[in-house]
């Protein structure tokens, strides 16, 4: 058997019930929104037909569910064995992140009982990058229950199926790299038909890239603080000399992710508009700073040993990361018009849900089916 | 682990340089702009002789069947009659707005006076909304270049409101059952051979349909005339032997917004006031689409890349899935996630 | 709004002890009759009700000056209004109280004998008299096309202006040609102000021109002794200062979009703007969808009735430009409800959305302060120290 073994705590504690009752209401909200259409939840309008729920439940969501992806990058292309007792929660985070950033695209859609369409061939349109990440999104949900599906299997004790199973799983963890690869990166180009509405501080032909290297740090960054938050919360040994490997690839590769950024600016001329004192400009000093910050962090072995300094490393890369597709999507967009957006009371309910679900879901599974590593012989007695 | 290090030194530094030397990327990778075809229908809208009387937009609401549209400020005044819609919407295709100045004296001047200017669809030459749709909703007509809509392919994903470079298609978010709106030309009339409605009522001749050669030659007329000599302004569709409106020539800004703007646009304007004052986007000439397809394109021609990926990553992960097993024995099979 | 002071004139005491009781020099006009009419035209000047008493004071006083009226090319319909006004006091009004000493078609005599008190009249009078003329005076050939008692026009309206105290000109005619100077004009046709430039001369345009916008400025000249506010033209600005296309009942139309394509269409019958078949409204300034005409009620006047307005007061427009030629909408700033450029649209941050993103944050910044608070206590976990993976 494996060394991960589920963790038999509670599955009814404050925390599960405050983040079901958060469920309940976004849901809630959810059903206005199928009744009543997207006007009476959302503030979403004209000049942003994009709110929080297309940026931060679909274009976040599923960027911070890349945990999977971006360790079997690791394990996989890099040879990264040692890494192997976090790949399981890496991928149980992605499995919701992409499950439930699924779900808010699917009610996000203003025609959402046609959204087959998007599986029609007669309906393909491949110049749109949209359809290439509707198909990609889709396979990749697929994928990744398949990856996760030996779990399920190891807990009901179907062997025989799990040991066919993982026979063809280099396929599926082949697929689940290159389909990340593939539509993390479109989440960027599918900015570049925004053109002159995208402020320069942003837009660049180099978006793809940049998207699909920010996915991939963010993943690593999702590992390491999930790693840090459920071990101790529940009490259970530190990952903390894994992370602290972990945190030296993530710290260079925020660094060339840095270097590409900086020297598309200052050769494209545009870094000008940095010092313009408008919101845009804050925003963007914000989330290189956080960037900044991990970097140096992660880079220097003071930070890398300290569980603190790694936490907040993480945290600040998740964090400008974040911001970068916020800033990107939302924030560096100027609409034709005068248009103005902040998502109203019901809209936040329904993304705060949707992310309650997702913490609640992954509460409910470490403690159902063997994805930790390092849970005692006591553990697995009733708490 | 060194070896990790060294690796990733190496791949940032190719890419470093890579970045730095590329200055024209943005314009190499585009795909070829679109061109228009010769017998492409358009529009062209003098704002200097509009009258602001709205006509165009009670015969657009008429004849695409939309509902009238009361601002909310008025919506207890007059017994709920006072239909004016504000601006395009899911229910308003076509919309007439007022640039004011100051005191808002004088017609067509830009300080201290005021100008019209009519919203809606310009039917690109090279449409972004056409590019990223992704189930093909929004077609571009080969013939006549008009750009249409198919609600019943449509998913609602708006991103064509998001991705429009003039803020044109608008999603009727009030209506749980929303559909994408903008005009189409009133290519319902069209099949008829009748001319569109905005066209069909406009008093002035503010509002001309025709062919967009024809139309270009109209435009470099007026616009090379002398201001305040008097000029046969055609009504309808131009070709037509409708009376014109005898008026004169006003004093225009030298320019045609249309002609260029994001690749070029079959419906185009020329005004008595600067165009941004108008409201009308300032747009460069490479055509959005043109660079977020060929960017898509250089990456994923005929799924080459990915399929080529695809294999190589299969082996390599085989191979140490392989090794893995080699190397430790029974105790890491079930390691295998 | 409550006064802010008290007018200071004592209404009691004007209307005197017996208030319906015929004043001495009308068979039939009462002094209450005259002050509510008097206070009506106070009102459509836009002046206080006081002003109207002190109009009144100064019709019926009896040193008020008469009024000579003479006729050159017209068709007599200013005058024909005047008298089909359904106000039982104008008429008498007019040839009682303000004395109307000669007026070339009403008066009783005629011949040499009407034109020999006319000039007993102006002698007498001479410096005070108003001298309002009705109808164009042609210019052509020493002026032949037009005489009365064998002088040419232009010499008689010369002669009575010589001595008026003000000349009114009421009616198209007389303010600028009227329908005798449209193309090719073969008469000369002019205005009265042509013939004497150098006297000012108040124009009432208008075909017919409105009775009301006429008596209005005698009687605020009788009372003031000076010409009310005039624009560019001459005209008084209380009548003339707006375009009918400012106050036309049928502007929503307009605004909205709905017209008239022909007569007797859906449209039309609807009552929808008349803008497409040629209504010279947003070119001409005149006062006629206030007054309407006749004094039968709202909408009377061409407009209300669903033919378009032809422009009658304006020299550019009335008897020059065709009836279903657009009219060139003058300068008219737009109003405020007409949608703008620009205009801020979406929905800014609420109280609760900032409060429910405030209280997401707190909880994050509370939750990472607790943890790393943990981590920093340096609480070591179980089995950490034997825990090495390779």
């Amino acid at each position: 058997m494996s060394a991960a073994a589920p963790l038999r705590r509670s599955l009814v504690t404050p925390t599960t019930l405050v983040l079901a009752a958060l469920v309940i209401v976004g849901f809630y909200f959810l059903a206005l929104r199928l009744i009543y259409g997207l006007g009476a939840v959302t503030n979403l309008n004209s000049g942003y037909p994009w709110g929080i729920w297309v940026d931060v439940d679909i274009f976040i969501g599923t960027a911070l569910g890349c945990g999977g992806f971006s360790m079997a990058i690791l394990i996989y292309a890099f040879n990264g064995t040692a890494y192997h007792p976090l790949i399981r929660p890496a991928l149980l985070g992605g499995l919701f992140g992409y499950t439930l950033g699924g779900l808010a695209a699917f009610t996000d859609l203003g025609r959402w009982w046609q959204a087959y369409n998007v599986l029609l061939p007669w309906h393909w349109q491949p110049n749109s990058i949209m359809f290439e990440v509707a198909l990609c999104l889709l396979a990749y949900t697929v994928v990744l229950w398949i990856e996760f599906l030996p779990i399920l299997l190891e807990r009901f004790k179907w062997l025989a199926l799990k040991r066919f199973l993982e026979r063809w799983m280099f396929v599926f963890v082949a697929l689940g790299i290159l389909l990340p690869l593939m539509h993390q990166s479109s989440f960027g180009s599918v900015l570049l038909s925004m053109g002159p509405k995208l402020s320069p501080l942003w837009f660049t032909v180099w978006l793809p890239l940049l998207f699909v290297v920010s996915a991939i740090l963010m993943g690593y960054a999702v590992v390491m603080f999930e790693a840090t938050v459920v071990t101790h919360a529940f009490d259970l040994p530190s990952e903390h000399a894994l992370i602290s490997k972990l945190s030296k690839v993530v710290g260079w590769v925020s660094l060339v992710w840095l270097v590409i950024r900086w020297a598309d600016l200052l050769n494209r001329g545009v870094i000008n508009l940095a010092f313009a004192g408008d919101v845009k400009a804050s925003m963007f000093w914000i989330e290189n700073a956080l960037f900044l910050a991990a970097v140096l962090i992660f880079l220097t072995p003071a930070g890398r040993a300290r569980q603190r300094a790694s936490f907040l490393g993480a945290v600040a890369l998740l964090g400008g990361a974040i911001l970068y597709r916020l800033d990107a999507l939302m924030i560096g967009d100027t609409p034709v018009g005068n248009w103005s957006y902040f998502p109203s009371v019901p809209e936040l309910m329904v993304t705060i849900g949707i992310i309650a679900l997702e913490i609640l879901l992954y509460l409910v599974f470490i403690k159902l089916f063997p994805v930790l590593e390092g849970v005692s012989r006591s553990d697995t007695a009733s708490a | 682990m060194t070896e990790l290090s060294r690796r990733q030194l190496l791949t940032n530094g190719c890419v470093g340089v890579a970045a730095a030397a590329a200055p024209t990327e943005a314009l190499a990778i585009a795909r070829p702009p679109k061109e228009i075809s010769p017998d492409a229908i358009g529009m062209l809208y003098d704002s200097a002789l509009c009258i602001g009387c709205k006509a165009c937009v009670a015969a657009c609401k008429a004849a695409n069947e939309m509902p009238a549209e009361i601002p909310p400020d008025l919506s207890n005044w007059n017994e709920h009659t006072w239909d004016s819609a504000e601006d395009l919407s899911g229910r308003t295709l076509n919309v007439i707005k007022v640039y004011r100045n100051g005191t808002a004296e004088k017609k067509d001047r830009e300080i201290d006076g005021f100008a019209f200017v009519k919203r809606h669809c310009l039917h690109c030459v090279d449409p972004s909304c056409v590019s990223v749709c992704p189930v093909g909703a929004m077609r571009k007509d080969p013939v006549t270049g008009v750009v249409s809509h198919d609600p019943d392919a449509c998913i609602g994903c708006r991103y064509c409101v998001y991705a429009c470079p003039f803020g044109v298609p608008q999603y009727d978010f009030n209506n749980p059952f929303g559909k994408i709106a903008k005009c189409q030309f009133c290519r319902h009339l069209l099949k008829d051979g009748k001319v569109p409605a905005c066209c069909d009522v406009c008093p002035t001749g503010a509002s001309l349909f025709g062919n967009v050669k024809d139309l270009e030659q109209e435009t470099a007329r007026r616009l090379s005339a002398t201001p305040g000599t008097s000029y046969q302004f055609p009504r309808g569709r131009l070709g037509d032997n409708r009376p014109p409106n005898p008026a004169t020539i006003p004093n225009y800004v030298k320019a045609i917004y249309g002609e260029h703007e994001g690749g070029g646009t079959q419906v185009r304007y020329i005004a008595g006031v600067p165009f941004p004052r108008l409201g009308l986007p300032t747009v460069p000439s490479q055509a959005p689409a043109a660079l977020s397809e060929g960017v898509q394109h250089t990456i994923y021609q005929w799924l080459i890349a990915p399929i080529i990926a695809f294999a190589g990553l299969a082996v390599l992960v085989r191979r140490r899935v392989n090794h893995a097993e080699g190397d430790a024995g029974p105790k890491t099979k079930g390691d295998r996630p | 709004m409550a006064a802010t002071r008290k007018p200071d004139i004592n209404y009691t005491a004007c209307l005197g002890p017996d208030p319906d009781a015929q004043i001495p020099s009308s068979a039939s006009v009462s002094r209450r009759q005259l002050m509510q009419f008097c206070a009506g035209v106070a009102a459509t000047m836009g002046l206080s009700s006081a002003v109207g008493v002190r109009m009144a004071e100064a019709a019926i006083s009896p040193a008020r000056p008469p009024v000579i009226w003479l006729h050159g090319q017209e068709c007599t319909g200013c005058t024909e209004s005047l008298l089909r006004s359904y106000h039982p006091t104008l008429e008498a009004l007019l040839l009682d109280v303000i004395s109307l000493d000669y007026h070339d078609t009403l008066c009783v005599g005629a011949g040499k004998q009407a034109l020999d008190y006319k000039h007993a009249m102006m002698e007498k009078h001479k410096g005070a008299y108003i001298l309002v003329t009705e109808g164009g005076t042609p210019m052509k050939d020493g002026g032949i096309y037009c005489k009365v008692g064998g002088k040419p026009q232009a010499e008689l309206i010369r002669e009575a202006a010589e001595g008026a105290a003000a000349v009114i000109a009421i009616g198209s005619c007389a303010s600028w040609g009227g329908i005798q100077s449209a193309d090719p004009n073969p008469t000369g046709a002019v205005g009265t102000q042509t013939v004497i430039p150098s006297k000012l001369v108040i124009n009432i345009p208008g075909c017919p021109a409105s009775p009301y916008n006429f008596l209005s400025t005698v009687l605020y000249v009788l009372t003031f002794k000076r010409p009310p506010e005039l624009d560019r033209e001459n005209r008084p600005r209380f009548a003339y200062g707006r375009l009918i296309h400012e106050n036309c009942e049928r502007r929503p139309h307009f605004d909205a979009g709905r017209f008239a394509l022909e007569f007797g269409d859906e449209g039309h019958r609807q009552g929808f703007c008349l803008y497409k078949i040629g209504c010279k409204g947003p070119e001409t300034y005149a006062n006629c969808p206030a007054l309407g005409f006749g004094d039968v009620g709202f909408g009377s006047w061409p407009v209300g009735t669903g033919h378009p307005c032809f422009g009658c007061t304006e020299k550019d427009t009335g008897f020059r430009k065709p009836l279903h030629a657009l009219a060139t909408v003058k300068t008219l700033t737009p109003p405020t409800a007409f949608p703008q450029v620009n205009a801020p649209e979406g929905a800014g941050p609420t109280a609760g959305a900032a409060a429910v993103l405030g209280a997401v944050a707190g909880l994050a910044v509370g939750a990472g302060a607790v943890l790393l608070k943990q981590m920093g206590n340096g609480k070591k976990n179980a089995s950490d120290a034997s825990k090495e993976q390779g």
